[in-house]
């Protein structure tokens, strides 16, 4: 039934994909600052993304060809969505979330390339750019409104004695935010990349039967690619919503 | 109990986590298909706004996998 194999044992190793690796040492004064692989693959995404705005816009003609189009749909797809969700104010942070719409989905597809190393596939990654946008968040809604803010949490309208049960549990369902946003991202990535690991050890290991998890990686990867793009939309329009709850509180 | 077995069916019983995930995601599109079906014209105003509620459920199923990959390796 499994042949090929050995000693039984499994020919891949599904973790060893995401393991980082220091590739120029640095120690600062006992702070180990070494540029890793996920380091380069962001360098690399932001190098992607940079040349790909560039040359895309270079030719600034009024019918855009098919390169310029793509940026230009881009551009609007997140003008839009900055638009709906945050409102006319929001045109302020349009910069800022194109950014990030665009990092997170170049870092998820060059990982997606057999020899690209997926840096959203890190919890500390993703928790990071998560916890940033939280207290950055947090703090336009204390500037916007100073104390007012806290209004978020009490709903209008709501009588006064459901304040001990509702105050609570928005408090926390506010905290949970950037819990869950990296986590969603981190897991997906990171559970996506893991399975088709471990579908391509079922290939080696079964020899000619092996066409079968074959045929199943190759579904596998056109629902990570739709993962990939899909992620980095539901973050990027979760980062507006919760931007407009700053801004505009409910 | 062998630490090994344990690991094996705790890993077992955390995917089972992913049956309200899998019911989530079908009401998505059932209820889709219902709105579509009294309203055709709102298919597209509706049509980009089931991503974000796949996502954010499908999520939840990610969550319970991770549990299992960390009952599992870790």
């Amino acid at each position: 039934m499994a042949e090929g194999a050995q000693n039984g044992s499994f020919p891949v190793d599904p973790l060893h994909q995401f393991e980082v690796q220091r590739l120029v040492t640095v120690n600062v004064g006992g702070l180990d600052l070494s540029f890793t692989n996920s380091a380069l693959w962001m360098v690399i995404s932001v190098a992607a993304i940079t040349g790909f705005m560039m040359l895309a816009t270079s030719s600034r003609s009024l019918v855009p060809g098919r390169l310029q189009s793509i940026s230009e749909i881009l551009y609007e797809m997140i003008a839009n969505m900055v638009r709906q969700n945050v409102g006319t104010e929001g045109r302020a942070y349009f910069p800022f979330i194109f950014s990030l719409f665009l990092f997170i989905l170049f870092g998820n597809l060059l990982g997606m390339v057999p020899i690209g190393f997926t840096f959203t596939s890190h919890l500390v990654v993703t928790f990071f750019m998560a916890i940033v946008i939280f207290i950055t968040v947090t703090i336009i809604g204390f500037v916007r409104h100073g104390a007012g803010f806290l209004r978020l949490f009490f709903p209008e309208g709501a009588p006064l004695w459901t304040a001990v049960i509702l105050v609570p549990i928005e408090l926390i369902s506010y905290l949970s935010r950037p819990v869950s946003l990296s986590l969603r991202l981190f897991a997906n990535m990171m559970a996506g990349h893991l399975l088709m690991k471990v579908f391509a050890g079922f290939t080696l290991l079964m020899g000619l039967a092996g066409v079968v998890p074959l045929a199943a990686l190759v579904g596998i990867t056109a629902y990570e690619f739709l993962v990939a793009v899909l992620q980095a939309y539901i973050f990027t329009i979760l980062t507006c919503v919760y931007l407009n709850d700053a801004i505009n509180l409910h | 109990m062998e630490i090994e077995a344990a690991r094996m069916i705790g890993a077992g019983l955390a995917t089972l986590g992913m049956i309200g995930a899998g019911v989530g995601v079908g009401n998505v599109w059932s209820n889709y298909f219902a709105a579509i079906a009294r309203n055709p014209a709102a298919k597209d105003e509706i049509g980009a706004n089931i991503w974000i509620g796949f996502a954010v459920t499908e999520a939840i199923a990610i969550f319970s996998l991770v549990v299992a990959l960390l009952v599992l390796f870790g």
